[in-house]
């Protein structure tokens, strides 16, 4: 049961969370994209070992759709490595 | 008769007997009993037959490490399988064995010990894998045995969560988490003390030792009085830590909370820190059948003494590799209790070990090769360790210490590490993997003195205060040299009890090359089941370590899983049970549903909804064509408030609608809708529904019941996640507007009678535009949408209005022969019209164009999710070629055809090319139709395709188009 905090309400459980996955990279122009690119974009979801930004909706609380960076070795919520990962 | 109880002494009551049954029998215990104590006072010795072999088992310990005797509950109480060390006894008390039939001393099971060396670890995955394990499993695990589940559920009462938070939380009442919980409480922290024990004081309860020159418990006494005055201390006794979670986040079970009607509370607690000091274990020495009734653990020889005044035995040997059994000694001979010898496997014993019992025959360097006697323990078999003449002992109780295990399976559920300690030959708390500390023996602080040091200084760190004064308390500084087995043993010698794991077994594991630690768990089964090897499986480590030439560090521990000791379902479950876990959703109609005698349907999401209204005599197909038949010649009237209802209001809707559907929203002018496809990125068909425009700035939007939860997530995350800055509002209104929806030919006329200030002619009010008035004089928004192909009037009002509404409604309807109609006809309805339905003819596979329906693929908007996606999906697989598409079928014959059944080229036995989707009695048709998903089935239409059910028989089926009955949608216009 992770502790996550909520920027609107604070540290809150998991519970009242919805999980939403890794977050991506921001969605391209498809226009500038090709068939290739535009399916890695679309299937390639991080999965590293070690911090991961995903994002999470607090369904059960103020429906806000957050961020957090969990380490997934330790589950650790940590903060945002400076080279952006 | 072995044991027997004391005159006096314990920390039970001896003026109050309580009656039990054991095996059928009658017996009497004391009120402060465990179950097993009062069978050893009883002088009972063999109370189980083990789980593989069928070995006559006694009791070995005292409490949660307990490995052999497990009985089963009967009567009020029945549960099964439970340790008969940590069951108080109660007046009344039904108790049996497990694992034996008929008694534990004529146990017809136990023929299997005379096979039992044909049985070595993994015999039966070895023997039974052809063809599968599964198919032997079964008969396998029955023949195992143990207890069964309770027939009848227990008691009766309830279960109840709670949730707790605390700046820290302490696991053990013993005396290092009381020191700490004192330290802590006294400095202002908010503090849980969470004990699993009958009554505080840990290891205390067990021995006799003073503590600043008082008897120990008056210490235990006057902490416990101290924490219980101050405000923010919740001290929990009978409640088990049970688990760690992320973040400090752990489970507790209250096992006999003190309200009446509650069985157990479950806590779910969130501490800022965490102390374990949960004690420590004490571990066997494998010798040869040191599993006879009558070997026991050491400590818990000392806790039956002392604290159960019963003495386990009448001579008495000890058998040692540690100080901690000397003071066993001593306690057994201040109770009046003989003891022959104490046999250590030490060279040199430490004098002040000696000390303690100088009138003993000490016999250092020697060590126990066996055990003997059949149901009970007669003697021991003892040789030196570096080999030498045998000799017998005479003896009914051995008393074993193997050394000490701290308790470090919550600490290492939190990931913290473990450090092999050479000195104390155990595995030791090291770093701590989130905001936790162990204190006292569970951190290897075994003396007395040490383990209050230890309970104050780790919670002064916390509290961030001065260490106080630790009380003086003498006691023996503990020294061992550790003995993993014994080489010379004769018979089997068990590491885990409980599963019947011997030496032998593990050393074939590693013979077989499962050589780490978790492979010979899983291998041996050593360390499974009730007790999870509390015992015996440090014993495996060593045997492991001795077998493969490396130190017990090198081979490490298996990984400590949740649950410390077992829970109950209950506990888990509380009060989220039926209606309290999953609630019906109800329309305000639901009653008038029920009250017309409705079979009621789960229409998804909860929402409760009548599937159809059977008059009497009647069967439900000839309810549903009845119904069926007033949509389409009549009229009828159904509830249609669980859809899924968003109000989207703004500068940017429009904007926002034309990404999240497939076709263009923003084009509606105000009072019209459009329906519509909501893709996901990757092209799959998330929901369909209709999205009405207000007025500017707001619109209306419909999902279907049973994903409209699903799609709320979707919308707020496409919003904040991917358009932040967009001026949109997304409100759900699901519960706002309810509807009832008339539909038939003369649905305007009902409207008509109920009476409106709506313009209901089709030039004015067309099909698919809304018109905000009144209706039967409540405020009302009507919407002409259609999902029966029929002329429709969606009539919405506010909750409080609807059961006014459908009344109203009857009553306009009656003249019409208006009937309400329930999803089986709804179903009936939309499938002869080929609209289609979310989950029958929608799965992960099929594309709008395999549905016939490319128009809502919008070729104007250069992006909207799922656009590029379905492109480059069509264009990789041929441009359609070969993919499922949506088409009628009409049985030839005329049949029924379950939904779901797959259609074979030919009707042959090979790949299926497509399944039916639905299928249905049409009113119109008169016939029965139904939908299919068919590879290439859009330019298969005139042709036959087949049918093949399971078994073998082929129904041909006429393809057709998908829609069968107007297919100009001249009646829903109408």
């Amino acid at each position: 049961m992770l502790l996550i905090t909520c920027p609107f309400c604070g540290p809150r459980n998991e519970s009242e969370f919805v999980y939403g996955g890794p977050v991506k990279p921001p969605r391209p122009d498809p226009a500038t994209r090709d068939d290739a690119e535009w399916t890695e974009w679309l299937t390639h979801v991080p999965n590293p070992v070690g911090p991961v930004e995903e994002q999470w909706w607090h369904a059960r609380g103020c429906g806000t759709w957050l961020t957090i960076w969990r380490d997934t070795r330790s589950h650790d919520i940590v903060g945002a490595p400076h080279d952006g990962g | 008769m072995a044991g027997k109880r004391l005159a006096k002494g314990g920390r039970i009551d001896h003026d109050r007997p309580l009656r039990f049954t054991f095996n059928g029998r009658a017996y009497s215990g004391l009120a402060g009993d465990t179950l097993a104590s009062a069978l050893l006072a009883n002088g009972l010795r063999l109370t189980a037959r083990s789980f593989k072999y069928h070995r006559p088992r006694g009791i070995v310990g005292a409490g949660v490490e307990e490995p052999s005797a497990l009985v089963e509950l009967t009567g009020a109480d029945a549960a099964g399988n439970l340790q008969a060390t940590t069951v108080p006894l109660t007046d009344g008390l039904e108790a049996r064995s497990v694992n034996c039939w008929p008694s534990p001393a004529f146990d017809l099971g136990a023929v299997a010990q005379l096979a039992g060396r044909f049985i070595p670890a993994g015999f039966y995955y070895k023997t039974f894998k052809w063809p599968n394990w599964q198919l032997y499993a079964p008969a396998i695990r029955r023949a195992a045995g143990l207890a069964a589940a309770p027939r009848t559920p227990p008691a009766e009462g309830r279960y109840e969560a709670r949730y707790g938070h605390c700046d820290l939380l302490i696991a053990g009442a013993g005396p290092a988490g009381l020191m700490a919980a004192q330290v802590a409480a006294r400095a202002g922290l908010r503090v849980m003390i969470v004990d699993e024990g009958t009554e505080p004081g840990g290891a205390l309860l067990s021995r006799r030792l003073q503590i600043a020159g008082a008897p120990a418990l008056q210490w235990v006494e006057e902490a416990v009085a101290e924490l219980a005055a101050l405000p923010d201390v919740i001290h929990l006794q009978q409640a088990t830590v049970w688990a760690c979670r992320e973040h400090n986040y752990l489970m507790a079970t209250e096992r006999a909370p003190e309200r009446p009607g509650l069985m157990e509370r479950s806590w779910r607690i969130r501490a800022g820190h965490v102390i374990t000091a949960t004690g420590a274990m004490e571990r066997a020495i494998p010798f040869g059948n040191n599993d006879r009734p009558g070997v026991m653990l050491a400590s818990a020889v000392q806790s039956y003494v002392n604290r159960y005044a019963v003495l386990p035995g009448r001579r008495a040997v000890i058998f040692a590799n540690n100080n901690s059994a000397y003071a066993v000694a001593a306690d057994l001979l201040a109770a009046g209790g003989q003891v022959v010898a104490i046999i250590d496997s030490r060279a040199d014993v430490p004098e002040a070990a000696r000390a303690l019992v100088p009138q003993l025959t000490v016999r250092a360097g020697h060590v126990v090769i066996s055990a003997h006697g059949a149901r009970a323990l007669r003697g021991v078999r003892i040789a030196p360790l570096a080999g030498g003449p045998e000799e017998t002992l005479a003896c009914d109780l051995l008393a074993v210490s193997g050394g000490w295990n701290p308790a470090v399976h919550l600490w290492s559920q939190s990931r913290s590490t473990l450090r092999y300690d050479e000195a104390l030959a155990a595995f030791l708390p090291d770093r701590p993997a989130q905001a936790f500390s162990a204190a006292g023996a569970a951190a290897g602080a075994f003396a007395l003195e040490d383990a209050l040091r230890s309970g104050a200084e780790v919670a002064a760190r916390i509290a961030n205060v001065a260490v106080p004064e630790i009380p003086d308390a003498q006691d023996l500084p503990y020294a061992i040299a550790p003995h993993w087995r014994v080489e010379a043993a004769r018979g089997k010698a068990f590491l885990d009890l409980q599963n019947d794991v011997t030496v032998d077994d593990v050393h074939l594991a590693l013979r077989e090359g499962y050589s780490d630690v978790e492979l010979v768990k899983r291998y041996t089964t050593a360390g499974m089941g009730i007790d999870q090897g509390k015992t015996g499986n440090v014993n495996v480590i060593g045997t492991v370590a001795l077998a493969r030439g490396l130190e017990p560090g090198a081979v490490g521990t298996t990984t400590f899983r949740a649950p410390w000791t077992p829970v109950s379902f209950g506990a888990i479950a509380g009060m989220r049970d039926g209606q309290l876990a999953l609630p019906w959703r109800h329309t305000p109609v639901t009653q008038w549903n029920l009250d017309r005698g409705a079979v009621m349907y789960e229409a998804g999401a909860r929402w409760r909804r009548p599937g159809y209204f059977p008059r009497p005599g009647e069967t439900m197909q000839e309810a549903v064509d009845r119904e069926c038949r007033a949509v389409r010649f009549g009229v009828g009237v159904y509830d249609g408030s669980p859809l899924g209802k968003f109000e989207l209001k703004g500068r940017c809707v429009g904007r926002f609608l034309d990404f999240l559907y497939s076709n263009i929203m923003s084009s509606l002018t105000p009072g019209n809708g459009r329906y519509g496809l909501m893709l996901s990125d990757d092209g799959l068909i998330m929901d369909d529904g209709v999205c009405f425009r207000l007025d500017a700035g707001r619109w209306m939007i419909s999902t279907s019941t049973g994903h409209a939860e699903a799609i709320h997530s979707h919308m707020e995350e496409q919003l904040q996640m991917r358009c932040p800055g967009w001026n949109v509002l997304i409100t759900p209104v699901t519960s706002q507007w309810t509807n009832a929806t008339i539909c038939g030919p003369q649905a305007r006329a009902v409207m008509e009678a109920l009476g409106t200030d709506i313009d209901l002619s089709p030039e004015a009010f067309p099909f698919m535009s809304l018109r905000d008035g009144h209706v039967a004089g409540l405020p009302a928004r009507v919407v002409r949408v259609s999902f029966t192909g029929e002329l429709s009037f969606e009539v919405n009002v506010a909750p409080r209005h609807m059961r006014e509404l459908w009344d109203r409604v009857m009553e306009a309807g009656a003249d019409f022969g208006i009937l309400p109609v329930g999803s089986e006809a709804s179903h009936v309805l939309r499938v002869e019209k080929g609209f289609l339905s979310l989950g029958h003819e929608v799965d992960g596979t099929v594309d709008a164009h395999d549905l016939g329906m490319g128009w809502v693929m919008s070729r104007k908007k250069d992006d909207y999710l799922g656009k590029r996606a379905v492109a480059i999906r069509r264009a990789g697989s041929h441009g359609g070629a070969g993919r499922r598409e949506l088409v009628g079928v009409l049985p030839e014959p005329d049949c029924p055809i379950p939904e779901g059944a797959p259609l074979t080229p030919g009707g042959r036995r090979e790949a299926t090319e497509g399944f039916v989707t639905a299928c249905v009695w049409s009113v119109v048709q008169e016939r029965w139709v139904g939908l299919a998903l068919l590879e290439n089935g859009h330019a298969r239409q005139g042709e036959t395709a087949y049918v093949r059910l399971k078994g073998g028989a082929v129904i041909p089926v006429r393809v057709s188009a998908p829609c069968h009955y107007d297919p100009d949608g001249q009646r829903l216009r109408s």
